[in-house]
């Protein structure tokens, strides 16, 4: 009886080491669901989400304290593969929360003092420029977060939307009416 | 006799050949005014190389290629450049893109040209020849061609394929190609198997083109090309099909032929290449099939960018044509109108009747009968990708291998629902390439943000560090400064000595300074280091793009002084 539970003690105290060592040696470094849901969000760190960036936010739905439809840039499909990953249902846009479409900031290099106040609110450092001198949008990097629009004491920046080209043109869904012809023989049939 | 293999599927439309193939091939006359596309190939668009009022000779380069896969773009006969602007081009968006406009001299004068010996100069020297003759594969993806054989080091090709099967129904311009330039076409060969390394050459053309055979078979005679009759079935004029029926070997899923060995190109394209090795002519024409509801259905060599309407003229479109179709009736591009510029990819234009091309059923749900995936060539479930792609299910179309689809049109052809399958498939393919390019662009900001926050950190760090250095610094230095001067120094002094008043005040008035000096310098310090350095860490394509902006800027400004002259005086009342 003893020995029987000395052994017991004995696995038991072996198997907490092995797990307490390993948990020491193989600790993942931050929380991999956070990398997972950030990974998922548009990185636009626009901020319309409530939270500082798209980090934050991936930090907050993690700990379970965020829905997952705060994101706008996202779209529904960012919203979709958010309940995917995380395994609930879908949930559609709250009031005025819907996405728009993707723009881009644009300075009026006239109208710029060169205060530099757009350009320490840039999450991305878009924009180039210092302090008494012209600012300009690095259009390639601006992720049309509008960030930099409020600060400007001038009023000179504007979101531009990005034209629709050949380059960025997608194919369209194909429209097409399912057996229509059946349709016009009922309305025949019933006139 | 070779063994010919099979490839999966396939199906035998009505060809609808003999109607163009038996006439001589002519030439279109010179246009008026030509539109030439700077986006007339796979990769980059071309580099604008000439100013508007410019006047170019027939074979000037007016577009360099730019980047990794691009080509160059040419006059295709001597005028003046009237206009950079953009124009409808043949494009399924039917959105413009940016195009040279050019206005024909009609004196049709070339450049100075001169054959190549291209066997004296190094390979890497041929293919910068060939980006910049503008050669691009003329089968109808327009590859540039010297991108095909600039093989990574390690890669060989053992087999040269070239692609005169033309088995889409209605076109005849590779078969007209090959009966009336089968000389042409082989010294072309001869560039490519140089280029290559291949020790063995095949031209596979479908057994519906006797004559063209025949004409080839001739012209092969003295050199070491096989010609392999293949058997009409279509799409073995795809890639990947024919080099299976060749070769018998399967271009892996996502891969190049090169992958195993092998490089494909078009008849056409070998022609390309001997008119400019041969002549020095780069690509400013090609022939297209004019046929459908026209009178006289024809082969025509036509000048790029001449519009397509002029080139439609010469075969005299008949009433009832309802709209036309830009390539084959399998793959092609329907157009409405034809004020479109002739590009390097158009090889057919069919004027489409109600007669000849009835508008498609209307679309059932799909059976489930599987003809689709018997007739795919490429061995896929069209049903299931169907099924994946109207739902939106796009990780499964590309589980289910969607990018190995050729867009052939076989599956939609036989199935008995005339449910647009292949649109389903253009669709998904262009969702998936622009949530790709959205996930590149979000891994960029990702960084961005990542290396701002960092740099803010950094910053704020130094900062410290630098403050803690000066008071250091000013601590360890109290002594050796002027230090401030005992105020009231003299116990014995009178206080009520004005001279002692005095100095005292100058004293004061001394350290006083001292601090303002302190301050300024601090904060200009503080200035320093707040100053932002985004301008720090551009990447090259950055900096030309500020160094752009600041010329555009200089030249505002100076705008800006010439007006504000004239405007100050009218603002100010
Ligand atoms: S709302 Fe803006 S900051 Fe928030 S997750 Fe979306 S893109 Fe990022
Ligand atoms: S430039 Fe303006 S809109 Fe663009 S990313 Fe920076 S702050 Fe956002
Ligand atoms: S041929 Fe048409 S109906 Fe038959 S399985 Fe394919 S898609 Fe469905
Ligand atoms: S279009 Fe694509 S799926 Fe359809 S038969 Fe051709 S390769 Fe197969």
């Amino acid at each position: 009886m003893i020995t029987a539970l000395l052994v017991m003690i004995g696995i038991s105290l072996a198997l907490g080491a092995v797990l307490g060592f390993s948990a020491i040696k193989f600790k993942v470094e931050g929380n991999p669901l956070v990398e997972k849901i950030d990974a998922v969000l548009p990185q636009t760190q626009c901020g319309q989400c409530g939270y500082p960036g798209c980090k934050p936010y991936a930090e907050a739905i993690a700990k379970g304290e965020a829905d997952i439809n705060k994101c706008p840039p996202g779209g529904e499909e960012g919203i979709r593969k958010l309940a995917d990953l995380l395994g609930v249902d879908y949930k559609p846009f709250g009031e005025g929360a819907a996405p728009k479409a993707k723009a881009v900031a644009f300075i009026d290099e006239q109208t710029c003092i060169g205060c530099t106040l757009c350009l320490q609110a840039c999450p991305v450092d878009a924009i180039a420029g210092a302090a008494k001198q012209m600012h300009t949008i690095i259009a390639s990097e601006c992720t049309g977060c509008e960030l930099c629009v409020e600060p400007c004491p001038v009023d000179c920046i504007s979101m531009k939307l990005i034209p629709e080209d050949i380059s960025n043109w997608k194919w369209p869904y194909p429209v097409y009416a399912l057996t229509p012809v059946r349709n016009e023989a009922r309305k025949v049939e019933a006139s | 006799m070779r063994t010919l293999f099979r490839f999966h599927g396939g199906i035998h439309p009505d060809e609808h050949k003999l109607e163009s193939s038996e006439s001589p091939a002519r030439r279109a006359p010179l246009a008026k005014k030509l539109v030439l596309p700077l986006h007339q190939h796979i990769g980059n668009g071309a580099k604008v190389a000439v100013q508007v009022g410019d006047r170019v000779l027939k074979g000037q380069m007016l577009a360099g290629a730019q980047g990794m896969i691009s080509a160059a773009i040419h006059a295709p006969t001597s005028g003046t450049v009237t206009a950079v602007a953009p124009h409808p081009v043949p494009h399924p968006s039917r959105l413009g893109g940016l195009c040279i406009h050019l206005e024909s001299d009609g004196e049709d004068r070339w450049i100075a040209l001169a054959p190549l010996d291209f066997h004296a100069m190094p390979k890497s020297e041929l293919l910068g020849k060939l980006r910049d003759a503008g050669i691009v594969g003329l089968g109808g993806a327009t590859f540039p061609t010297h991108v095909k054989y600039g093989l990574a080091p390690g890669q060989r090709i053992d087999t040269l394929v070239i692609n005169g099967a033309e088995c889409e129904p209605w076109i005849t311009t590779d078969d007209r190609l090959m009966r009336e330039h089968a000389e042409g076409i082989v010294r072309g060969i001869e560039v490519l198997r140089h280029l290559s390394g291949a020790a063995e050459v095949l031209v596979g053309i479908e057994d519906n083109k006797p004559q063209a055979i025949a004409a080839m078979r001739a012209a092969c005679a003295a050199a070491p090309i096989e010609v392999v009759v293949v058997p009409t079935l279509y799409p073995s004029g795809g890639e990947k099909q024919l080099i299976r029926i060749l070769t018998g070997k399967e271009v892996p899923s996502g891969g190049r032929p090169t992958n195993i060995g092998v490089a494909c190109n078009n008849v056409a394209t070998a022609y390309a290449i001997h008119r400019f090795v041969d002549h020095g002519e780069p690509m400013i024409s090609r022939q297209v099939t004019v046929t459908g509801n026209v009178r006289v259905p024809q082969n025509i060599e036509v000048l790029i960018g001449t519009p397509l309407a002029e080139v439609v003229a010469c075969a005299e479109a008949l009433p009832g044509t309802s709209g036309y179709i830009l390539g084959g009736p399998m793959m092609g591009l329907h157009v409405d109108d034809l004020h479109l510029p002739m590009v390097k990819s158009a090889n057919c234009i069919i004027a489409k009747s109600g007669q000849l091309f009835p508008p498609p059923p209307p679309a059932m749900p799909c059976i489930r009968c599987t003809r689709c995936a018997q007739a795919c060539p490429a061995d896929l479930q069209p049903q299931d990708l169907y099924w994946f792609a109207k739902s939106n299910n796009f990780g499964k179309t590309q589980e289910f291998h969607l990018f190995d689809c050729i867009e052939c049109g076989a599956c939609a052809y036989v199935c008995p629902s005339h449910i647009p399958l292949v649109q389903y498939f253009r669709f998904a393919k262009s969702e998936i390439w622009q949530r790709e390019r959205e996930a590149q662009s979000a891994e960029v900001a990702r960084e961005r943000h990542e290396f701002r926050q960092f740099r803010i950190e950094r910053e704020k760090q130094e900062k410290a560090e630098r403050l803690a250095q000066k008071e250091k610094a000013a601590l360890a230095a109290k002594p050796a400064v002027p230090a401030p001067l005992p105020v009231a120094a003299d116990p014995n002094a009178d206080p009520d000595n004005t001279l002692q008043m005095r100095v005292d005040a100058d004293i004061a008035r001394a350290n006083m300074q001292m601090r303002i000096d302190a301050a300024v310098a601090r904060a200009k310090e503080q200035a320093a280091i707040v100053q932002p350095k985004n301008t720090d860490d551009l990447t090259p394509h950055q900096q030309a793009e500020i160094t752009e902006i600041e010329t555009r800027r200089a030249k505002l400004r100076e705008i800006a002084s010439h007006a504000g002259a004239d405007d100050e005086p009218s603002k100010s009342n």
